[in-house]
């Protein structure tokens, strides 16, 4: 007390030293603050799942302390009236008491629903952009694997969360489920019988999935997201061409502070939205549909939306079963083809595809500079093929709410989405690559012939050109020398070169004057106007 | 530190006295082979007036995303929040709290994304990959020390640790699986009436003595009450269940029966057609004008239950399969395959409706098995 004196200024310092004598911290901390990202608002799309996910650990937390996952038939005594007396499962019960006994209970169930809902279609998203940018590519095929494997237990994550309240709606899912496990050749009945502890839908199911939905499932996405965030940390992140970036370099900023803050504040905003949307948009209302009952269903039964292409696939396939005379008879049921094959195909072949490509174009490069989707034609057909595959399948999931919402026949909504199926996707492809193919062309145009001015001028022998203003120098006719194509964005109006207004900071108005820039005679005082020079 | 690929500029001594903490900032990022291209401010001299006021916007920001907050602690906690039918003011609690939290949560988030966009200078820095992979001779060390591993271990030359360990480890293996197999793997064909092929309409659900007796298994309401054939008008239909203990729960999630009242030429036209059953399992099923077939589809066990009286069909609104009920309630449209099951009416010594024996075909989806 009397000696030894505190030096308050000198305890960072102090600590810092401790930590560093016991862990070599210095050294890699440096490293971490001083680490380079790229940026580009297409790189934040994955982002959005991640901060979607920390969201639904919150919420999902909150929701397990109230939630008995429990199947015991309990009559409902809550306030909700038009349910009580009602026999039900106490899961149901616990739900509808989250929903109405609970102070922001409902806030919170429908957070976590938006968020899910938020996580997969984001997923989506991110899985489109790494695709068509060739992100994927080596080194980063197993990124692209593990990707994909999370959106597939993102998918069963969602099915065994929404199925656990055990309303109307989500006791009919469980029942597809149970229907497409039996579809499975010799071992469908037995698979069925172990997952629902005997006839579908026993007293097990709810307290399995619980488990299933908020220790398994998440234990192993959790772990994988970091392996996820860990190799694009390991490998750095994929950047754009354009000027100074190179196959060997990251072009961007510090990770600290910039790029962290910008990180915090997106953060912020993705869970004020999905606040926003929990408080003011209603998510699946389990006391309109009420207990499930094996004989009750009501039109309009959809699942979440990207459960939806499965149904769709179930529902446009043909009736088309087959079979087997032998021994007393066995058959595989159609549903076996779009849900089993179907999902596993439609799992198995992104997960591929990575190689597929590399060895298609004997390409063993590593890629660090990502690809203009143009840039590579085939693969957006690819993609554009597999995403309208997709929506076809993810429409005909609701075919029935377009059939009654806009007056058409079912039957004929369901053809349509057969026939949609098969011949969508190709005219998808042939479309994006022609049209991949015309804007290539048109960059090479104006890299050869420059920038259209929309200036027509008049030569004296009487004919019309138009002004083209060329993007580098010109040889001693005056004619452009064609441009090498860098895989990078090319002008094509005027106003890129500089020929408008420059831009102006400020929302509403201008927060600071405009520097005196002497191209644009757009900005301010009397319009003058001046011939614009060019190659002609 | 020795010299990096790419790095640029000579190395500081970082004790120098003399040196800014951006200079020493600076000689690390050379040190981690980084190079600052720009870092200039956003704004012209310091205390600029456009500064100031970017200043002020986030300020106001971050000062209306803690008001938001507040509301949000505000009406979390004063608000009427328990639920009472009809228009009250608890209506409004959950769009209050999602509003209050998400402006909150979004002015916070602007507050600060306006901070690092608008405030904090411009920067363009350029880091080496280093993604090269590691050398041959690392590779070959590195392959060869895992070979050593092997070599230390000797299990190529002793077969027979080999053989032991293989026989040891096996056991072990099988014995984590056991538990998880064993426990969870039912037959689902080991009743004497297995779950696959017997609903609660089969006599035995009644009891032993029952069954012997010849007792069949009454068609009840949800509520239990048995139906007289006059309880059902021409044209109407009624969800009817076994009336057995439970027979209206999930516990008898197969049961469930649409039993339907044809106009008399329907009924003539459903009664041909069941006795012209190429099987012969729906012959002698109908009752009078009455006909009742499972409600739970064929295709994937949802419901069949929407009823189009004009064209007698039924429709399961899962996955739009179409059934026809003059026919046998064969398959009309959509993926199902299958005919629903009909069921055996009669009635009994008091006139209420029975199931004169179980379904003759399997209810449900179909599966691999099924005869």
């Amino acid at each position: 007390m009397k000696r030894r004196k505190m030096d308050l200024a000198e305890a960072p310092k102090t600590f810092a030293k401790g930590v560093d004598d016991r862990f070599q911290a210095a050294t890699p901390l440096r490293g971490l603050l001083n680490k380079v990202f790229p940026d580009h608002w297409s790189f934040l799309l994955g982002e959005i799942a991640l901060f979607s996910f920390i969201v639904l650990l919150l919420s999902g937390v909150f929701l397990t302390l109230f939630f008995d996952p429990s199947m015991k038939e309990v009559p409902y005594d809550g306030s909700y009236l038009a349910l009580r007396g009602t026999m039900m499962s106490a899961a149901y019960e616990s739900s509808l008491n989250l929903s109405f006994e609970v102070r922001g209970g409902l806030f919170m169930r429908q957070m976590h629903h938006w968020a899910a809902l938020l996580f997969m279609a984001s997923i989506i998203v991110h899985m489109a952009r790494v695709f068509f940018t060739g992100a994927f590519r080596k080194p980063r095929e197993i990124n692209w694997v593990i990707g994909v494997l999370l959106f597939l237990l993102g998918f069963f994550a969602g099915f065994t969360g929404y199925s656990l309240p055990d309303d109307g709606l989500s006791g009919t899912g469980l029942r597809i489920a149970s229907a497409i496990m039996l579809t499975l050749p010799v071992i469908g009945t037995w698979l069925s019988a172990a997952i629902f502890g005997g006839e579908f839908p026993g007293e097990l199911i709810i307290g399995r999935f619980y488990i299933a939905h908020v220790l398994l499932i998440p234990g192993i996405l959790l772990a994988l997201i970091a392996a996820h965030l860990g190799i694009v940390f390991k490998q750095k992140h994929t950047q754009w061409p354009g000027p100074l970036r190179t196959n060997e370099n990251v072009v961007g900023e510090r990770m600290f502070p910039r790029y962290a803050m910008k990180q915090g504040g997106f953060f912020m905003a993705v869970f004020g939205v999905i606040a926003l949307m929990a408080g003011m948009f209603q998510i699946n209302p389990i006391w309109l549909f009420g207990p499930y009952r094996a004989a009750e269903v009501s039109s309009a039964s959809q699942p979440d939306f990207y459960v939806m292409f499965m149904d769709g696939l179930v529902r446009l396939m043909p009736n088309w079963q087959i079979y087997i005379p032998f021994g007393d008879g066995y058959s595989i049921p159609p549903m076996f083809w779009p849900a089993v094959v179907g999902l596993g195909a439609l799992f198995t072949l992104p997960m591929a595809y990575p190689w597929l490509e590399a060895r298609k174009l004997k390409d063993k490069r590593s890629h660090h500079l990502l690809e203009r989707p143009r840039d590579n034609p085939e693969r957006v057909g690819i993609g554009m093929m597999s995403l309208t595959f997709f929506v076809v399948a993810t429409l005909s999931g609701a075919n029935d709410v377009i059939a009654d919402k806009f007056h058409i026949s079912l039957n004929a909504m369901t053809w349509a989405g057969r026939i949609g199926l098969l011949i969508l996707p190709p005219l998808a492809y042939y479309i994006s690559v022609r049209i991949c193919l015309g804007l290539q062309q048109h960059d090479r145009q104006v890299l050869a012939h420059g920038v259209e001015t929309g200036i027509i001028k008049r030569l004296p022998n009487g004919q019309f050109v138009e002004v083209h203003q060329p993007l580098g120098p010109v040889d001693d006719h005056g004619h452009p020398i064609p441009l090498e194509y860098a895989g990078w964005v090319v002008p094509k109006k005027m106003n890129r070169l500089g020929a408008l207004a420059p831009a102006i900071k400020g929302f509403f108005y201008p927060v600071e004057k405009p520097a005196e820039i002497p191209v644009s005679p757009a900005v301010g005082g009397p319009v003058k106007r001046e011939e614009i020079k060019s190659g002609r | 530190m020795t010299a990096h690929n790419g790095a640029t500029g000579e190395a500081v001594d970082v004790n120098d006295p003399h040196l800014t903490r951006f200079d020493i900032v600076k000689e690390g990022l050379r040190r981690d082979d980084i190079e600052i291209i720009t870092y200039e401010s956003q704004f012209h001299g310091p205390n600029s007036k456009a500064e100031k006021r970017v200043v002020r916007n986030i300020s106001f920001l971050f000062l209306l995303s803690g008001l938001f907050t507040l509301a949000f602690l505000v009406f979390y906690i004063v608000w009427p929040w328990e639920f009472e039918l009809g228009h009250t003011m608890s209506d409004y609690y959950t769009p209050l709290l999602g509003v209050s939290l998400g402006l909150g949560l979004l002015a916070l988030g602007f507050a600060i994304l306006a901070w690092a966009k608008k405030l904090l200078p411009h920067e363009l820095s350029i880091q080496q990959r280093h993604g090269e992979p590691s050398s041959d001779d690392e590779r070959l060390i590195t392959g060869q020390t895992m070979m050593f591993v092997g070599d230390e271990l000797g299990v190529q030359r002793r077969p027979l640790l080999k053989g032991a360990i293989a026989l040891g480890a096996a056991p072990l293996g099988l014995a984590v699986g056991a538990p998880l197999v064993g426990g969870l793997i039912q037959n689902p064909h080991k009743d004497k009436h297995p779950i696959m092929y017997t609903t609660g309409f089969h006599p035995s659900k009644l009891g032993e003595e029952a069954e012997k007796a010849g007792k069949k298994v009454r068609l009840t309401r949800e509520d239990g009450s048995p139906i007289r054939p006059d309880d059902v008008s021409a044209g109407g239909q009624m969800t009817v269940y076994p009336g057995i203990p439970h027979g209206a729960t999930n516990h008898y999630a197969d049961s469930p029966t649409l039993l339907i009242h044809l106009r008399a030429d329907d009924a003539a036209e459903t009664r041909a057609n069941a006795e012209a059953d190429k099987n012969g399992r729906n012959k002698g099923s109908m009752y009078g004008n009455y006909v009742a077939y499972s409600k739970i589809c064929t295709h994937a066990g949802c419901p069949a239950s929407l009823y189009e009286q004009q064209t007698n069909r039924l429709l399961c609104p899962c996955h739009q399969s179409q059934f026809l009920i003059t026919d046998n309630a064969q398959p009309v449209f959509g993926p199902a395959t299958r005919r629903l099951p009909m069921l055996p009416l009669t009635v009994d010594e008091e006139g209420y409706f029975v199931a004169a024996e179980d379904y003759r075909d399997v209810v449900g989806p179909d599966f691999w098995e099924r005869p």
